[in-house]
């Protein structure tokens, strides 16, 4: 055969390949020399090449076939020939999975692992490993032991990363390997020290005092291998993170060390792991830069391109802090690596000037359709970030992004460009008309589900309130004639909100519905049965409950109320109000600018913040009874930051009660706390009714303990009240290197800040898409207005978040951006107010000297609009 | 934050001019199970970087690290997060190794008539996707591919020196 091979190969000439037309069934054949005595190893060598190689290519092998060539492979193991031992290995490892009974070659690696030949005992070693299971491992428990100390550095890195493998299958056999992994930390061989390294951190990672103790003796000792360095960056940062320690911290000094250390890749690890640390200062910022700076002009591509992608992170959050390096930047925007490039010029728009912006623009189009679609996002990415600081060049942008959109490319991209022309049509008012202009244009021919949707959810948001309405029915109905269902469903919503908008193209769009109501996919026909009916009706209030503005309810809390109403036969109708609201809408928030590649994943509807603690109360018996949440606050910090406990407080409001969530971290290692509470002391009317306390607070083990307390119902405007806050426990002094604790303890108590209440607790943030129609829907019965005069505040935006944050509502039609150089601002809010009631905030503000403002409020509910107007006062 | 590990490498590849695989082994069980989705992705980084010698690439959210000889095509893969430098360091290390072995003939013919030392080169730098060995001396070593022959000729000069001895 080998022959066969051969001659076929020279008349094919040099370029061909030996390997091409291998038949898996002829190897095989010629598999059964192995059988044959005396071994030939050349031969032997040669087979098992194109074994290995036809399994590299995805060939099949049957078990049968795969154990029977396995079992004649062992036979080779006679053979002293080192190559061939070598591949006997190699084929071990890759037939691991396919053939049965590969235990069998255990003894025979169990030997080399053990004997004289130092260049078998660390493959065999990685081979052992590969085909044994836990109850096995222990028998090589005691070799693994001696391996992992083994003075031949090649034999105990073999050891340490079996070791690392075997982790996820036997945690608690490798764990007992420890101080052997310890001691070859400290071998000299940089590669042991590595290995050693990754393998105690994983057998630690859960236990952060265990990887701290660990490190600072690494830092102190000073390793010397830079992938040690760099895997020691990745640990002390991510401690940091989980500690939300300063910026003093050793650990931060540790990093900012190693950006002088003498490898690249360690100082290219530091800077970027400080670039990515959250709340950096600039001046923190600074040397990490500097040394990327410098990476730029080197003649590695890698290193260029890794510190501009970096560079790139920080002008997202710190562009000023990145305008030192524009003049390497602009080296790069020619650089022959377009990923390079692209990177360089997207960071110059973020830091650059608005003069330099259309040439850089123009630099690009000339090679975007070169270069991939991840890094055409990251360069939308960039036009949206450059529309909200220079919104004057948006008609540029929009003319870039609209040729873009007309480009081939994913579905990433495309939604990318689809976000940024959103988000520049809501940022510039006078781009809307054009911009709306070019996504009709757009989903004549989009084979993209979501975004179709997404833009037809837009027109019909925005299209009703432009100047000619009337010239997007006709992209709408289009996308009713030609799409798939779910498009279909959401041109007939777009619809209706402009039936409901305008009067003269209601008789039109009532044309069209009916034709909808013929539709053959049953959601079509729902929704236009049900937007006709409401249309015909021509009452403002109805259009603005049921087209406008949508449910605001939570939707797993919808499906648990109405699940949990279908279990109890009740007379009464389903009421609305008992469904928890949706927290944090967030349709109208910016797209935050995701970096490169997180996008990966598709989006999954995870339960809010709100849902997930619905589900924690519930599961507490105290708590029964108290209906729905009704809000969970942001946490309040009680102590300061470094304290003896670490507490903070989370506000949770019930229709008629108060549940406060005290969190609770001890951080003395050698104590033990029992029986927590938070006692409360009231300002107000307000009842404490029950505690539940937390039955043991360990040391660095987060617990939680409640308090439930009753509000007012005499007095519904008594929505404010400060409580004074004391924790009591029971404290047992224990060992802090085991945690065994004494017998007995003592009482002891911590007195912590005070905790407010303040009516923005009592209000739950909902969105209105349309605060016109929402405002008419309400209507004037309870409208209050009372004039205020503001005198500390000294600008319009400073008084617009005083507002928002002191109500706790949500602003709407983004009216909580103040245009600039405006001396006038008209803020809308919406929430709902605890029990169900809407309430809706109309804020005039003048800006003279300090600002004049005109509180005009309506809610469905009379005192309602009492205690706005009494805490605003 | 991703966990810190020492798994550092997601796939290695070697390709010839038309993108053909040579050899090629996935370390992350999650990236591309099937034998399809390898060869796609293969495919489609060759299309992407086989013009233009640019050493570092960023497709289908992976950092890909490269280099090019006459016919054979270099790929190391690792995460969008991982330090280009680390995957670069183990690119070198691989090119190196197999120049060495091969005596600097790195091209196709070479490669294929001695794969079984190629494979034996890249299971002695990543093992299971941790980083192994990232010096080509070392390499070269541990694996003590070309030495066979000289091995030979020892153990006969040896024989020789004994017969040598003993006669006199």
């Amino acid at each position: 055969m080998i022959k066969k091979f051969d001659k076929k190969d020279e008349e094919s000439g040099s370029g061909s390949n030996p390997f091409q037309h291998l038949e898996k069934s002829a190897v095989l054949q010629e598999a059964r020399i192995f059988n044959e005595t005396p071994i030939n190893p050349r031969r032997c060598l040669h087979i098992l090449t194109k074994i290995i190689y036809l399994l590299n290519q995805g060939e099949h092998f049957g078990t049968t076939e795969a154990t029977e060539a396995f079992f004649a492979m062992t036979r080779l193991f006679q053979s002293n020939d080192q190559t061939l031992r070598r591949m006997c290995y190699l084929t071990i490892k890759e037939m691991a999975n396919i053939s049965e009974d590969v235990i069998i070659v255990t003894s025979s690696l169990t030997k080399d692992m053990t004997g004289k030949e130092d260049v078998y005992r660390g493959p065999a070693i990685r081979a052992l490993c590969r085909i044994t299971d836990t109850t096995m491992l222990q028998a090589i428990e005691r070799y693994m032991k001696q391996a992992i100390v083994d003075k031949v550095p090649s034999v105990s890195s073999s050891a340490l990363v079996s070791s690392l493998h075997m982790v996820k299958m036997s945690f608690d056999v490798v764990k007992r390997w420890v101080n052997e992994a310890q001691e070859a930390a400290s071998s000299d061989n940089i590669m042991v020290q590595y290995h050693a390294l990754g393998l105690l951190y994983h057998l630690r990672k859960n236990d952060r005092l265990a990887v701290t103790k660990m490190l600072n003796k690494f830092t102190k000792s000073g390793l010397k291998s830079p992938f040690a360095y760099c895997m020691m960056i990745r640990i002390a940062s991510k401690l940091l993170e989980e500690t939300e320690g300063g910026h003093d911290s050793p650990l931060f000094d540790f990093i900012e060390s190693c950006l002088r250390n003498k490898h690249e890749m360690v100082v290219y690890e530091a800077a970027s792991a400080i670039v990515h640390m959250p709340n950096c200062t600039a001046r923190e910022l600074a040397p990490a830069v500097s040394v990327l700076q410098l990476f730029c002009s080197s003649p590695k591509a890698a290193l260029r391109y890794a510190a501009v992608r970096t560079l790139n992170k920080v002008a997202m959050k710190h562009p000023s802090a990145v305008t030192a390096c524009n003049l390497d930047l602009e080296n790069l925007i020619t650089d022959s690596n377009r990923s390079i490039a692209t990177l360089a010029i997207t960071t110059l728009l973020k830091t650059g000037s608005e003069s330099s912006v259309d040439r850089l623009m123009k630099q690009i189009s000339s090679f975007v359709s070169e270069i991939s679609d991840e890094f055409k996002v990251v360069v939308v990415q960039a036009i949206s970030a450059l529309c909200q600081k220079y919104p004057r060049k948006h008609s540029v942008m929009m003319n870039f992004l609209s040729n873009m959109l007309r480009d081939d490319g994913g579905f990433e991209y495309k939604r990318a460009i689809v976000d940024c022309i959103i988000s520049i049509i809501e940022e510039n008012p006078e781009s809307k008309e054009t911009g709306l202009a070019h996504l009709c244009e757009f989903i004549e021919d989009c084979e993209h589900t979501v975004l179709a949707t997404k833009i037809l959810h837009l027109l019909g948001k925005e299209g009703p309130r432009t100047p000619t309405p009337s010239k997007y029915i006709r992209f709408i109905f289009n996308r009713v004639v030609l799409e798939s269902e779910a498009v279909r469903a959401a041109a007939v919503s777009a619809l209706a909100k402009f039936g409901a908008q305008n009067d003269d193209l209601l008789p039109s769009v009532l044309v069209l519905m009916k034709r909808c109501m013929m539709d053959s996919d049953d959601e079509v026909r729902d929704r236009a049965t049900f937007y006709m009916n409401v249309l015909q009706q021509k009452q403002k209030a109805l259009n603005a409950a049921y087209i406008f503005n949508g449910l605001s309810v939570s939707v797993p809390g919808l499906e648990k109320s109405l699940h949990q109403y279908t279990l109890e036969p009740s007379e009464k109708p389903f009421d609305m109000k008992t469904v928890p609201l949706a927290t944090a809408p967030i349709t109208e928030q910016k797209t935050e600018i995701a970096p490169v590649a997180t996008s990966k994943l598709p989006e999954k509807l995870a339960p809010s913040r709100q849902d997930i603690y619905q589900e924690q109360l519930a599961a507490i018996p105290e708590f029964k009874g108290l209906g729905p949440l009704f809000k969970s606050s942001e946490p309040v910090q009680l102590t300061e930051a470094e304290t003896e406990y670490v507490v903070r407080c989370i506000k949770h409001t019930f229709a008629n009660h108060m549940i406060f969530q005290f969190d609770c971290t001890n951080t003395l290692n050698d104590q033990l706390l029992q029986r927590v509470l938070v006692q409360m002391e009231p300002s107000e009317a307000y009842e404490v009714l029950n505690y539940v306390p937390a039955p043991s607070l360990p040391y660095s083990q987060p617990s939680s303990c409640y308090s439930l307390v009753r509000l007012p119902e005499d007095d519904p405007t008594a929505v404010s009240c400060t409580f004074s806050c004391t924790m009591k426990y029971l404290v047992r002094d224990c060992d802090p290197n085991t945690g065994e604790p004494d017998d007995d303890g003592y009482d002891d108590e911590y007195v912590l800040e005070d905790l407010e209440v303040t009516v923005a607790d009592h209000i739950q943030k909902v969105l209105k898409p349309n605060f016109g129609a929402a405002w008419d829907e309400i209507g004037d019965d309870n409208e209050k207005e009372e004039t205020f005069a503001l005198a500390t505040v000294r600008t319009l935006d400073e008084a617009v978040n005083n507002i928002i944050s002191f109500l706790g509502m949500q602003p709407c039609e983004r009216s909580d951006k103040v245009p600039e150089n405006k001396n006038s601002h008209v803020l809308f809010l919406a929430g709902v107010f605890r029990g169900g009631h809407d309430v809706l905030v109309r804020a005039r503000l003048a800006l003279a000297d300090g600002v004049t403002m005109q509180v005009t409020v309506r809610s469905t509910d009379e005192n309602v609009v009492d205690v706005i107007l009494a805490s605003v006062g | 934050m991703e966990e810190p590990s020492l798994y550092t490498v997601k796939a290695v590849f070697i390709l010839d001019n038309d993108g053909n695989r040579l050899l090629s082994k996935y370390y992350d069980p999650e990236l591309y199970p099937s034998m399809k989705e390898q060869k796609n992705f293969e495919l489609n980084v060759f299309n992407k970087t086989h013009k233009a010698d640019n050493e570092i690439a960023f497709l289908e959210g992976m950092t890909i690290v490269y280099k090019s000889s006459i016919d054979l095509f270099f790929y190391v893969v690792g995460s969008a997060q991982e330090n280009e430098l680390m995957l670069m360091a183990v690119l070198n290390c691989l090119f190196e190794s197999v120049s060495q072995m091969l005596r600097k003939n790195v091209e196709k013919r070479t490669l294929l008539d001695n794969m079984d030392g190629v494979f034996l080169v890249v299971d002695e730098i990543i093992d299971g996707g941790v980083i192994l060995e990232s010096d080509p001396q070392q390499v070269i070593e541990k694996v003590n591919y070309r030495v066979r022959d000289c091995v030979e000729e020892q153990i006969s000069l040896c024989n020789e020196l004994t017969v040598f001895v003993s006669c006199v």
